[in-house]
């Protein structure tokens, strides 16, 4: 093309994005593991295999194995309300569902300390009948859902917004009932717009700090995830730990990455079309 | 079409409940403060010195992701070189990476003995431990915002725009200068509000780079957490709802611009 | 400013997009470039412009040869088929562009720019407009400012690529007319792209048909309606029918071997298609033409259109006749005889 920029610019301008990149973005990641790896391979398995680090696992799995859940369906719920039907107060709607994203995380454990905390709203109901909701499971639930609150809505809203509605309509004209219809027509459309999303938000769910550290309570082996495990063994200056137990999430994150791309790829048609985040 | 009063209820509900009634839980308290005490706590020195710190950073690092996501969001889209694929996956790193990971990670990075640390300390030039460090977490929580805004933005140029230019005389400068980049502005803008919203809340990245010293590196959501542990949940609250307003105030200003900005600009479509 | 390309060649990969194009073009002419699609006419047209390099070949503006010039310095006038204004800036200011860009240096007092901008929106009947921003033009505007802005540089050659392409039809004719004005009132050379043969044939001074990267014929709009060069012109410029047959003792003979013709110049035996024009053909009512049956009337206008079914013959033919009573007109399934006026023989390829 003879309007493009000389082909010396061209070269220094790739070089100075990919440096960019590589300094800000690619360090970072590298650094986790070699860190990780800094005592050798022993020390990096065995870090892994502490207790603690298992326990954190496993609570991490858990409030992404019913947070995401949660949202799925009201992403759905959603989704198919904004999509399918017509009200006044549709962009008010989205904006409220919107929210979440742009609350410091913190904030959103704040909230539900407001709420649920001793000094709280329902505190003193909660100590009188014994229920814990902070420093527990459910409090970490609960800012998990918070955070990720938007992630499957934001991409299914587009998407079926997208869609239009013929093809559900054209089910119901041939007899099926709602639920019918949306087992078998609209679910088949968006069902790698879902995935998609659940992705996003289940990566989200397991990474999340902000907001669980500050319902958490931080009690070693009972309310620590992992992203908090983290935070405590840095904090103890067991450093190859840290990062032992940070390369899970990191390789959460790449896997995450490789399937995101992975779909965008295959299905890119099938997802929305508009930027994302 | 079905399913209406089943899906509105369910999710005002669900959105009421997780969403709604939580937040105003923030307005609650603070009224319960009164004008009062919340200005007591938003004039107190820490806290001051803290909201500076996080909106300044956020303000710096969104900048300076601005000039660079830009940029990559150009080599991205206008040329083609072995690798550029996996450039635009990687991308969207800070986005799936947990913050806490990122944090520690920098924190290896950029500290006085740390692999990039080391070569600027003699330079004079301390990162990790000061508000540099910070700018330099937030810049890595926020470069995606700039470039998947801008992205398509520039994807979606017309070729026969910058012949136009050329046809008319423009060497290839006036070209990017005067026909291009105006077109980019709003979505450059918009990036860039994007990460300073998320820059000013961030807290995982940040926290561990930060050195958390009051009123000198101690960022605002790190100050509420401190009060909350202290029970100091009123001072926990104003701190919240002064992020809370400030942000408001300040998207609402990015916002109105950006409307005057896309009234006049046209993009390149 | 003449305009002489050399034996101009392009590829892409490896289809050959320009086959080799000499053409000269006078000084304050108007040409059209006129072909299908993949034709090579807006290749050509961006080749002159310098927006595409060409593999071989020379391209001379006047003495100057401007092969090895950049867009830039080219100076030509391009007016694009989406018309490109530049969507941030108003009219005014888009026309005014040009001039914007020059290098402090040559460039005119931002007063001077603004008069001779406002000048040419003017010319093109637009001055009252400018202060809108291109959104807000209707497409037969946005064509006449982006014409105003290509003027505005004092251009060598005025090349339009499909100009009209994107607007309605009625606006399309009324801005033909405009444009053949504005030349006839500046003097610039121009040359436009179209696919449209009743546009290239009502504006143009020349035609250039084009063909597979080659030329087929240069001419003025008569010759090529009325002598085309080759089965490609004939068939591409105005109605065609087309009958099969071969050239033998310097008469044609149709595929049934039944009906001859004489042919007005001898030409080399061998097998020949013969093109003739729907109103060139008419019903004979001695019974010496080709024999088939009627297959479809109706009317176009004032004529009276008729398909018919030629024995031995694959394609239809179509008869372009004057109204004159309906009696006359035979009903479908007759059987007629066609006869031919005017008609070109040309050899078919082996």
């Amino acid at each position: 093309m003879t309007t493009n920029e000389p082909r010396w610019l061209r070269r220094g301008l790739i070089a100075l994005a990919l440096a960019f990149i590589a300094f800000f973005l690619l360090l970072p990641l590298v650094a986790v593991f070699v860190e990780a790896l800094r005592q050798g391979f022993g020390a990096y398995l065995r870090a892994l295999q502490e207790p603690d680090a298992w326990s954190a696992l496993k609570l991490s799995l858990l409030v992404a194995a019913i947070a995401v859940p949660a949202n799925l369906v009201f992403g759905i719920a959603a989704a198919w309300l904004i999509a399918k039907h017509d009200f006044r107060g549709k962009a008010l709607l989205v904006t409220l569902i919107d929210l979440p994203f742009s609350v410091s995380p913190v904030v959103s454990g704040l909230v539900y300390v407001l709420l649920f905390g001793a000094q709280g709203l329902f505190g003193p109901w909660l100590i009188e009948h014994d229920v814990r909701i902070l420093f527990a499971l459910p409090g970490l639930v609960l800012a998990t859902i918070f955070v990720t609150f938007p992630f499957v809505a934001r991409e299914l809203i587009p998407l079926m917004q997208e869609q239009g509605r013929d093809d559900e309509l054209a089910a119901l004209t041939l007899g099926a009932s709602g639920f019918q219809t949306f087992l078998r027509v609209t679910l088949p459309n968006i069902r790698w717009g879902l995935l998609y999303g659940v992705l996003l938000c289940n990566a989200r769910a397991m990474g999340e700090f902000g907001a669980v550290s500050v319902v958490s309570g931080h009690i070693r082996g009972l309310t620590n995830t992992l992203p908090l495990h983290v935070e405590i063994l840095y904090n103890e200056y067991e450093f190859v730990a840290a990062f032992a137990v940070a390369t899970l999430l990191a390789l959460l994150a790449l896997v995450t990455l490789a399937l995101k791309a992975l779909l965008e790829v295959r299905h890119g048609d099938a997802l929305a079309a508009r930027a994302r985040h | 079409m079905p399913g209406f009063g089943l899906t509105l209820g369910y999710t005002l509900a669900w959105l009421s409940l997780i969403v709604l009634i939580p937040l105003t839980g923030v307005f609650v308290k603070s009224s319960a403060l009164g004008w009062d005490g919340l200005w007591r706590v938003w004039t107190d020195a820490r806290v001051l010195a803290a909201l500076k710190l996080s909106f300044g950073t956020a303000l710096a690092a969104g900048a300076f992701n601005t000039v660079f996501g830009t940029l990559v969001a150009w080599v991205l889209v206008r040329y083609r070189f072995p690798g550029r694929r996996l450039l635009d996956g990687l991308i969207d790193l800070p986005f799936a990476l947990p913050t806490a990971v990122a944090g520690i990670a920098l924190t290896a990075l950029y500290a006085g003995n740390g692999w990039v640390g080391q070569w600027l300390l003699p330079l004079g030039i301390k990162v990790a431990y000061a508000p540099l460090g910070i700018v330099v977490a937030l810049v890595f929580v926020g470069l995606p915002f700039v470039v998947r805004t801008v992205q398509p933005v520039l994807a979606e140029a017309r070729r026969d725009i910058e012949e136009a230019g050329a046809t008319l005389g423009a060497t290839r400068l006036q070209i990017v200068h005067r026909l291009m980049l105006p077109a980019l502005y709003p979505a450059m803008l918009t990036g860039f509000t994007l990460a300073f919203a998320r820059g000013v809340g961030e807290y995982g990245s940040v926290i561990f780079i930060a050195g958390n010293l009051p009123r000198v590196t101690e960022i605002a959501p790190l100050l509420i957490v401190i009060k909350l542990e202290e029970f100091d949940y009123a001072g926990a609250t104003a701190v919240a709802a002064a992020m809370l307003l400030l942000s408001f105030a300040l998207l609402l200003a990015i916002n109105l611009l950006q409307a005057r900005l896309s009234h006049r600009a046209g993009g390149l479509r | 400013m003449q305009i002489r390309i050399d034996h101009v060649v392009r590829h892409f990969g490896r289809h050959a997009a320009l086959a080799g194009i000499d053409l000269h073009i006078r000084s304050g002419e108007l040409v059209a470039l006129l072909g299908p699609s993949g034709s090579g006419k807006t290749t050509l047209l961006r080749a002159i412009a310098g927006l595409e390099p060409v593999d071989a070949g020379q391209i001379h503006f006047g003495e100057r040869d401007a092969t090895t010039l950049s867009v830039q310095e080219r100076r030509v006038g391009f007016v694009f088929q989406q018309y490109a204004l530049f969507r941030h800036m108003s009219v005014l200011r888009n026309v005014a562009f040009g001039l914007d860009c020059r290098p402090r240096r040559s460039r005119p007092t931002r007063a001077d720019i603004d008069a001779r901008a406002l000048e040419l929106l003017a010319r093109v009947q637009l001055a009252d407009l400018r202060d809108r921003l291109p959104d807000q033009l209707s497409g037969g505007q946005r064509q006449r400012v982006a014409l105003a802005r290509a003027m505005a540089i004092d251009p060598t050659v005025l090349l339009l690529d499909e100009p009209f392409g994107a607007l309605d039809a009625k606006v399309r004719v009324e801005l033909r007319r405009w444009l053949r004005d504005i030349h006839d009132a500046t003097g610039y050379t121009t040359v436009f792209v179209t696919h449209d043969q009743e546009e290239a044939l009502e504006l143009a001074d020349r035609v250039v048909v084009m063909n597979a990267g080659r030329i087929e014929q240069v001419g003025t709009p008569e010759e090529i309606y009325a002598q085309p060069a080759s089965a490609f012109v004939f068939d591409f410029v105005g109605h065609s029918n087309r009958i099969t047959g071969r050239v033998d003792g310097g008469r044609f003979v149709a595929a049934d071997a039944a009906t001859s013709w004489p042919l007005p110049t001898p030409q080399a035996d061998g097998p020949a298609q013969l093109f003739v024009r729907p109103h060139d053909l008419m019903l004979d009512a001695q019974g010496q033409g080709l024999a088939g049956t009627v297959q479809h009337l109706w009317r176009r206008a004032n004529r009276q259109v008729l398909t018919i079914a030629i024995d031995g013959q694959p394609e239809m033919l179509e008869l372009d006749l004057p109204l004159h009573d309906a009696s006359s007109v035979p009903a479908a399934g007759t059987r007629v005889q066609v006869a031919a006026r005017h008609f070109r023989v040309f050899p078919v390829a082996a």
